[in-house]
């Protein structure tokens, strides 16, 4: 890569940080007017939450099953497989259950937000709006966003139910840890910082992901091509984020 | 440089009855003008038609009517306001005076047509639900699509879905109406239809109107004034009658709708025999 197209890259890049940012002031800025229309937000929450809920709690269901088997295979070795449900309990809440819960939010409610939101452009349905007097920030960014900041954690916290559920199932019913060991150790051993840790978590990722999937999708060019292309750079800028934003929250709370 | 049938109105003309005063407008996209020193001006309570050869701006003058983009120069003053100077809240406040008719119709796809047309009294009112109620109905009435209100817009037809907006667009209403090509793509009787429904929201409700389109036979019925529009200005102004008379070569064309003149039908492009012969022989 030659220096001047790194540089233009860089500016390139710079350029649409700086556009994230503002459209971000803009949007806070609207954020408390929009909750004069809180059915909108409810609204929101469902279609991010609500309709999210079957994958995550799938997912929630089988990784939860697979952190049993592969934690019951590593701790046997050292004799410590009573500590099986301690160890899925902190994998599931500190690690797993907020950034898969982040990256399946991302590819599900992520893209639909952006193709929603480019498609209303490109068929004028945000104009209209403007010319009716009525800002689109307000009408249809905000709630999006806010329904997306608010259902991430809670589906994190399905996502953590079902995983340790499933945990249980196989290291308690098919692995024959035993029951009380598995659950008494799990409620010495977890404190309430590490939930705290997966809840902060799910609410950075909730804000990086919505604000993401917004943005992408209000800028959007307006044409089908436009619109596919937004959707892709919001699964890919959104996984990346998550993961990068995961490693400095775990060295901040560490 | 063509002959224009009624001469534009000069730079900084003004008076009571203009609603729209559009003075010496510079406007360029990627660096091509797109308007130069373009002077036009909308009376109030009459139905001006701009009209002008596809891609030569009509829905840009519109967005720079409605402050949706800036001038590069020159200004636009609606209502007397110029628009360069006005702040997002004094554009929404204006644009509460104003109602526009989106070519696809542009209905909010997650809402029925009761709750599209319901939607601007929503958001700018307090009324009961009762006289909600009743407005909307109304308005549905006057397009006749009272019995469509359940519908979602999907459901509609592109004429139906044209007259679901033009409720939605009256029903704050509005002292100016802006339809932006009303009549592309409908079927003859929807086409009537509009028509009618444009002259009458004028006679009836004395709404000023703008109207862009390239359909000269609809226009030239409805229109008090029109707007030729070519390469960048006002190439002739005056009644449809005045137009239709005018021994203008580009009036002429366009009214015409002739393939020869001096609009070009072809975009340029290379000799074409010799294109041909290099896809032959490469």
């Amino acid at each position: 890569m030659s220096a001047t197209t790194a540089d233009a890259l860089v500016v390139r890049n710079l350029r649409k940080l700086g556009a994230v940012a503002v459209f971000l002031c803009r949007m806070l800025a609207q954020c408390a007017p929009a909750f004069a229309r809180p059915r909108l937000i409810v609204n929101q929450v469902y279609n991010a939450g609500g309709r999210s809920l079957v994958i995550i709690m799938l997912s929630g269901l089988f990784v939860g099953m697979v952190l049993a088997l592969q934690g019951f295979d590593l701790l046997q070795r050292f004799g410590s497989e009573d500590a099986l449900g301690t160890a899925a309990a902190l994998a599931l809440l500190k690690e797993l259950g907020p950034v898969i819960t982040a990256l399946l939010f991302a590819g599900r409610a992520g893209t639909s937000l952006t193709s929603e939101i480019g498609l209303m452009s490109a068929t004028d349905q945000l104009t209209a709006m403007k010319m009716m007097a009525v800002d689109p920030l307000r009408y249809v960014a905000a709630p999006r966003f806010i329904g997306g900041v608010i259902a991430m954690p809670l589906l994190a916290a399905v996502f953590n139910i079902i995983g340790l559920f499933g945990a249980q199932l196989v290291g308690v019913q098919l692995l024959r840890v035993d029951r009380g060991s598995f659950w008494s150790q799990m409620q010495s051993a977890v404190a309430l910082k590490d939930v705290v840790e997966g809840i902060v978590k799910s609410l950075v990722f909730g804000f990086a992901c919505s604000l993401i999937a917004v943005f992408e999708g209000y800028h959007a060019e307006p044409t089908a091509a436009g619109v596919g292309l937004a959707t892709t750079r919001t699964v890919v800028a959104s996984s990346v984020l998550i993961l990068l934003l995961d490693y400095v929250l775990t060295a901040c709370f560490l | 440089m063509t002959d224009p049938v009624k001469p534009a109105p000069a730079l900084g003309a003004s008076g009571a009855d203009v609603l729209i005063d559009v003075r010496g407008v510079h406007y360029a996209i990627d660096g091509r003008a797109i308007f130069e020193s373009l002077d036009l001006t909308v009376r109030r309570g009459r139905i001006t038609g701009i009209m002008g050869p596809s891609g030569t701006g009509k829905t840009t003058l519109l967005r720079l009517m409605t402050a949706q983009v800036p001038v590069d120069s020159g200004q636009v003053l609606v209502w007397g306001q110029d628009l360069a100077t006005l702040n997002s809240r004094e554009v929404f406040a204006l644009r509460k005076r104003m109602g526009m008719l989106f070519q696809n119709g542009a209905l909010l796809t997650d809402m029925d047509v009761f709750e599209n047309v319901a939607f601007p009294l929503r958001e700018h009112t307090d009324l009961p639900e009762p006289l909600l109620r009743t407005l909307v109905l109304t308005k549905l009435q006057a397009v006749g699509l009272r019995g469509a209100a359940d519908l979602m817009p999907a459901e509609l037809s592109g004429g139906m879905a044209r007259r679901v907006a033009l409720a939605r667009a009256i029903v704050m209403d509005p002292e100016l109406l802006i339809y932006d090509e009303p009549f592309v793509g409908l079927d003859p009787i929807s086409r009537g239809m509009i028509e009618r429904l444009i002259r009458q929201m004028n006679e009836a409700l004395g709404i000023t109107s703008v109207v862009v389109s390239h359909d000269v036979p609809e226009l030239a019925a409805i229109a008090h004034d029109s707007y030729l529009l070519s390469g960048g200005r006002v190439v002739a102004h005056g009644t449809p009658e005045e137009l239709r008379a005018s021994a203008d070569d580009v009036v002429r064309q366009f009214m015409d709708g002739s393939a020869e003149g001096p609009v070009p039908f072809h975009y340029p492009a290379p000799d074409y025999e010799q294109q041909l012969l290099a896809v032959e022989d490469p």
